[in-house]
């Protein structure tokens, strides 16, 4: 398939987005059941939701250049029983309305105490929240995810693994974010944040790699064969029946010699996983300049990924078009 | 149910590319239109087609075959491109089962192109929204047009008549009695996309004649042998040898 550099920029944008999100509710959790120190939470819940608001902002403009008919984009929102694109287009804005009211209720430390748990556990309106946001922020995953995953005739995404891995990839990257955030505005909390996003990290270097691993072993459902209907093991095609291009053309092929494919694997492989994990393990006392090296480089690397996770996938109608005469 | 398409004769499609410019034609300048190409005099031309016909060669020199093998939207009767638009856009249309892009709808993501298997689907780069095959549905129900013509312009313009165009869930259909008679197969039956269009393949035309077919076994002026049997080099027609 054609990488498309605004769809490139949603998935990594929001993933993150929804990593970071994740991320400030998890130490809120914690923090709540008193297992990590009370944060400042003006500055660390208020402004690390305004900074997930603000890619997940990026994220949906990404998104609009892929459209033929931005303007249109309002009717995308129909078809929420067949088509996955559809519930992301419905969980998105939903979740970025909860992140934005989660963010506002710290801002303004409105905390009234609406109920107790058992063992005196104060529920405010930010843990209920944060409960709905975490659910929204894993039903756009599988949104995202799935359309892809769901696409049978693209065997490389047809796969669980692809929607554990856009949980995973999404996840790290967030908690790196929040680590290197979590080092200016609540120190007391950055080795927590670090050790998570190093062990979503390495969770997720392992779901890639068995991604990887699969769709190495491939075998093409299709072949030439099944696509003209001849049997006959030697089929060469001529013409494509034009010889300048055509949509078909341009949108299935990503246009890159092999060396560009295997050298764009190699650096995301090791920009996603060891070197952040380096940088991660080696900022965790709180360095800033580490922690946010370990995400910028963590994100180049996931823009790379993303790149390979479309330019890998190889797509039936190929087949079609093999040939110019 | 009704489910309109095309029956493609691959064993007599000489691929003159007649369908593929008169697909262009007609559609163009239809409601579906218009189907704008671009830098269409320079050096890297492009632009929408419905119809293409491509060419394969199959076997080994000198003992090949060429084939011409013409491509446009198969009209699934599982479409997989129809649940996954998110506007509604692309359909199947209930009383004739053809598939179809409403292009004032259409925001043009693409991701329906993605999720057909046989790449019919083009996006319109002027129009920005997804173009394809109609079944040259502004023409097949046309009643000001003659019996004859409510036709898609690409079965038409076929000169060798490898097209043929009828509803495939009739079995007395011209289409049907091709498909059942000639072998007529779907592509990429591996989906279980179930294309309604079909595909008809190469066949030898040969003539085999059995002995008993050049001497008249079954004569009924013959069966009580009476008369002794007229060797082969003697006529055997009937009224000679036993009248």
């Amino acid at each position: 398939m054609h990488p498309a550099f605004s769809v490139i920029l949603l998935t990594t944008l929001i993933g993150a987005a929804q990593g970071l999100f994740l991320a400030l509710f998890t130490a809120q959790s914690y923090a709540a059941f008193k297992l990590l120190p009370q944060p400042d939470a003006h500055a660390f819940y208020g402004q690390g939701s305004l900074l997930a608001l603000v890619l997940l902002v990026a994220g949906l403009g990404a998104s609009f250049f892929h459209l033929g008919h931005p303007e249109r984009a309002w009717r995308s929102a129909a078809m929420w029983r067949t088509s996955w694109l559809s519930r992301e287009v419905i969980v998105l804005p939903a979740f970025m309305g909860v992140v934005f009211l989660y963010g506002l209720a710290h801002w303004l430390n409105w905390h009234p105490v609406l109920t107790t748990l058992p063992g005196e556990l104060p529920v405010d309106p930010t843990a209920i929240l944060g409960v709905a946001g975490t659910l929204f922020a894993f039903a756009l995953f599988i949104c995202t995810a799935m359309i892809y995953a769901c696409l049978k005739f693209l065997s490389e995404w047809h796969s669980p693994l692809t929607v554990i891995n856009y949980i995973l990839l999404g996840g790290a990257s967030g908690f790196t974010l929040a680590a290197a955030f979590a080092s200016v505005t609540a120190p007391e909390l950055v080795s927590f944040l670090a050790g998570w996003a190093a062990i979503i990290t390495l969770l997720g270097w392992i779901g890639r790699s068995a991604s990887l691993y699969r769709n190495a072993r491939l075998k093409p459902k299709s072949s030439l064969q099944t696509a003209i209907g001849i049997k006959h093991p030697r089929i060469v095609q001529k013409t494509q029946g034009f010889m300048g291009g055509s949509f078909n053309t341009r949108e299935f092929f990503h246009g890159q010699p092999v060396a560009v494919l295997r050298a764009v694997k190699w650096f995301f492989v090791l920009a996603v996983f060891p070197l952040p994990l380096l940088l991660l393990l080696s900022g965790m006392q709180g360095r800033t300049g580490l922690l946010v090296a370990a995400f910028a480089v963590q994100y180049a690397g996931l823009l790379a990924e993303r790149w390979f996770f479309f330019a890998q996938a190889n797509h039936p109608q190929n087949l079609y078009y093999q040939s110019i005469a | 149910m009704t489910q309109l398409a095309l029956v493609i004769d691959l064993n007599v499609c000489v691929g003159c590319q007649a369908c593929v410019t008169s697909c262009k034609e007609w559609n163009t300048a239809g409601s579906a239109g218009p189907m704008v190409d671009q830098n269409p005099y320079g050096a890297d031309p492009t632009g929408t087609f419905f119809n293409r016909v491509q060419t394969f060669e199959v076997g080994e020199f000198p003992n090949t075959e060429t084939v011409h093998f013409p491509k446009s939207c198969l009209h699934c009767e599982d479409p997989p491109c129809v649940p996954v638009c998110p506007t509604g856009a692309s359909y199947k249309r209930k009383e004739d089962g053809i598939v179809l892009v409403d292009y004032d709808k259409c925001i043009g993501c693409k991701y329906c192109s993605w999720a057909c298997p046989y790449g019919a689907r083009e996006l319109d780069e002027q129009q920005q929204v997804m173009k394809k095959c109609t079944l040259c549905v502004d023409r097949i129900y046309d009643t000001s047009m003659t019996e004859d013509d409510r036709k898609p312009s690409c079965v038409k313009a076929c000169p060798t008549s490898a097209r043929l165009f009828g509803d495939i869930h009739d079995p007395q259909s011209a289409v049907s009695i091709a498909i059942r008679e000639s072998g007529g197969y779907p592509l990429m039956p591996e989906w279980g996309t179930h294309p309604a269009n079909h595909y008809l393949p190469r066949r030898k035309t040969r003539i085999k004649i059995h002995e008993d077919e050049l001497e008249r076994a079954d004569n009924p002026l013959k069966v009580d042998r009476q008369l002794p049997r007229p060797a082969m080099n003697e006529p055997t027609l009937d009224d000679v040898t036993t009248w």
